[in-house]
């Protein structure tokens, strides 16, 4: 069981400002389902003041209370004024937050500045960096912003407050040179060469299903045969033959000399293929 | 520090059970008077050792085993720990091992971090489920091979109760000479076992899934089978677990077990009415909410019921408000970011996996409880709902 405060479980029980602003002249949304939270912020905006904010959460307690407390900290203020909300605000607003729930705080930022760039037109520079966390969508970007706002010291910290780290776990050692490099003030090294870019998983999915459809289906119907997706875990794709290629002879050849050179050529060439049911 | 139950409606009987006061009974003589050490020479600890003998029929009697089948732990944990580690060191040039994708962590971390634990690389074999949480025995028929060491499948499932035949399974393990393990840790108490009548190798029991306390637990270990101790140290438990025995706790979990003889049928009567009762209830006065696991394949006590586009969390701390108490597969209540690994593996979809309850029975939950549930449940999750950015009235 988490320890709130007497304020965020006040929050949480009884939230400011549920809904949508009508007309909204500014609205953020960060977060996803997959990712179990999200936040859709909206502003009204009269002579560059807040007049009116409202939210939806979908989320945990904190992630409520947060939300709430951002639309009742920026009512009334200057946009200018609302831009420098930090995430550390949002928690010291609601009397602290546990640390493995300064995620929400920062959800609550990012919304809010997703919110402001939508009002003035602008697009925000974070989703432009690397994705260092595939799980959850986490670039490089936002992780060396959040190491330096909130002074992070261990890849834990970081995890508990960008969700960096908390899926597969695999961009660990990642982590840690950005928090190495970050921290002794060196800029975090660009790569000099263009390697390709790091996908989400979902966006690996999705990949992955488009050959399946344009490159490989279309082969293997001529034999009679036909192919599923069936799982996508990390590198391990797990594919399912149908048709005249269950059972066949040959299906693991098909497999590994085919669909597997296919999808590397196409998605990453670190994927490997294996077959579910 | 105060604590009490007053008030409480406890529908999370998967993670922890209530010490039935029969048990606590049973063992207040051994937390008192009786504290002589089992293994003296003395008639003062002599009596305690016929204590600790009397729970090990009680114990062996409700799962169909001899006595000396029987060693003590201190969890299932440990149990599952013991066995899995004894059949990879029987077998030392075997390095494969058969689980499923939805073992409790206690086998599930261990599989993972055997190349750690042994200096072997070894490979594991995680079996998929079905959407409805079932095994494909197919699969597992194709899985065993010769360098297969031991079979490790749990008898049900802890979040959606789903039942495993695993007696058909140790059995298909048996024709090729493999070693099986089942972590029954949910399924002793709940359902008949008798374990003269199978091919299993080895058992987990846990007392405070059954009313008796936490700390203790037992490994069942079939006679002839190879075993090699997990912890070396006295001659205690035959030689097959070091540590003095956890007298009061032993006495405890034999009591417990033979209450669970008693109220079995109690268990699959009245506690599945209630379940079944508080399941339909629910699925009924809630739109998008859907039954994960199979429908008749489970544990009589268990409902693992999914809310769409609300998270568990939030459900939970409103339903604590009214005292009642179950459990959730979503992300932020377990700790990690991701939600649970078995509804994952069933292959529910983010929507519903974040906003899944577990709801777990008992022999002591009542009618008049369940209906208060039916009664509060729906409009915690619409106005939840009100709240997602997911819900859209209109459209669901």
């Amino acid at each position: 069981m988490w320890e709130y405060t007497d304020k965020v479980q006040e929050h949480f029980m009884n939230p400011r400002n549920v809904g949508d602003v009508e007309k909204a002249d500014g609205i953020g949304e960060v977060g996803s389902l997959a990712c179990g939270d999200a936040l859709k912020l909206s502003l009204k905006v009269e002579n560059n003041v807040i007049t009116d904010a409202r939210f939806k959460t979908f989320g945990c307690a904190s992630a409520i209370a947060s939300s709430s407390a951002l639309t009742e900290m920026v009512k009334g203020m200057t946009v200018d004024e609302a831009e420098k909300i930090t995430n550390e605000d949002i928690a010291d607003y609601l009397g602290g937050l546990p640390k493995e729930k300064m995620h929400c705080s920062v959800m609550g930022r990012e919304a809010l500045e997703a919110a402001i760039a939508n009002y003035r037109g602008v697009i925000l520079p974070m989703a432009e960096g690397e994705i260092v966390c595939e799980c959850f969508g986490v670039t490089d970007l936002e992780i060396i912003r959040a190491i330096r706002e909130s002074e992070l010291r261990s890849v834990e910290e970081i995890t508990n407050f960008t969700k960096a780290g908390g899926g597969c776990g695999k961009c660990e050692d990642r982590l840690r040179d950005i928090l190495q490099q970050t921290v002794a003030g060196l800029t975090v090294e660009p790569k000099v060469v263009k390697k390709e870019k790091r996908m989400t998983t979902l966006q690996k999915i999705k990949k992955i299903e488009e050959v399946l459809e344009r490159e490989i289906k279309p082969t293997l119907k001529k034999d009679g045969g036909d192919i599923e997706l069936v799982d996508v875990d990390g590198d391990f794709v797990t594919v399912s033959l149908r048709g005249a290629c269950s059972g066949c002879q040959s299906s693991q050849t098909t497999l590994k000399v085919y669909v597997e050179k296919k999808l590397r050529e196409f998605v990453s060439d670190s994927l490997i293929v294996e077959e579910g049911r | 520090m105060e604590c009490g139950s007053d008030n409480v409606i406890y529908m999370d009987n998967n993670a922890t059970t209530r010490v039935a006061p029969e048990v606590v009974d049973a063992m207040m003589p051994f937390l008192t008077d009786c504290y002589g050490n089992p293994s003296s020479m003395h008639t003062f600890g002599g009596q305690v050792g016929r204590a600790v003998d009397e729970a090990r029929e009680s114990i062996a009697a409700l799962i169909g085993a001899e006595p000396d089948e029987i060693v003590f732990t201190s969890c299932g944990t440990e149990s599952d720990s013991t066995a899995i580690l004894s059949g990879l060191q029987t077998f030392p040039e075997k390095r494969h091992v058969v689980t499923t994708r939805v073992e409790h962590p206690a086998v599930k971390n261990l599989c993972e971090n055997l190349d750690n634990l042994t200096g072997h690389k070894h490979r594991t074999t995680r079996l998929h489920v079905e959407s409805d949480g079932t095994l494909d025995l197919d699969e597992y028929r194709e899985s065993l091979t010769e360098d297969t060491a031991i079979v490790s499948v749990m008898w049900a499932n802890n979040e959606t109760g789903v039942i495993f035949p695993v007696e058909k399974m140790a059995a298909m393990a048996k024709e090729q000479g493999l070693l099986f393990h089942t972590d029954a840790v949910q399924a002793v108490g709940k359902i008949p076992i008798n374990l003269k009548e199978s091919d299993i190798d080895f058992l987990s029991i846990s007392g405070h899934k059954l009313h008796a306390p936490k700390g203790i637990g037992v490994l069942y270990v079939r006679k002839g089978t190879p075993f090699i101790p997990f912890l070396h140290g006295g001659h205690q438990e035959h030689g097959r677990r070091g540590g003095t025995e956890n007298v009061a706790s032993i006495v405890g979990l034999g009591r417990a077990c033979k209450l669970a003889a008693e109220t079995m049928a109690e268990e699959n009567s009245m506690v599945r009415y209630l379940r079944d009762k508080l399941e339909a209830g629910l699925l009924e006065r809630t739109p998008r909410s859907m039954l994960n696991g199979h429908k008749t394949q489970r544990l009589p006590n268990t409902a693992n019921i999914s809310f769409e586009f609300v998270e568990g969390e939030a459900i939970l701390l409103h339903m604590n408000r009214f005292n009642i108490c179950a459990s959730s597969g979503s992300a932020c209540t377990s700790g990690s970011l991701e939600p649970s690994h078995v509804l994952r593996a069933m292959g529910v979809p983010f929507t519903a996996a974040h906003g899944s309850i577990r709801f777990s029975l008992s022999i002591y939950n009542t009618e008049e409880e369940v209906n208060f549930v039916l009664d509060k449940m729906p409009s915690i999750i619409a106005n939840l709902r009100a709240m997602s950015p997911f819900w859209n009235e209109k459209e669901h």
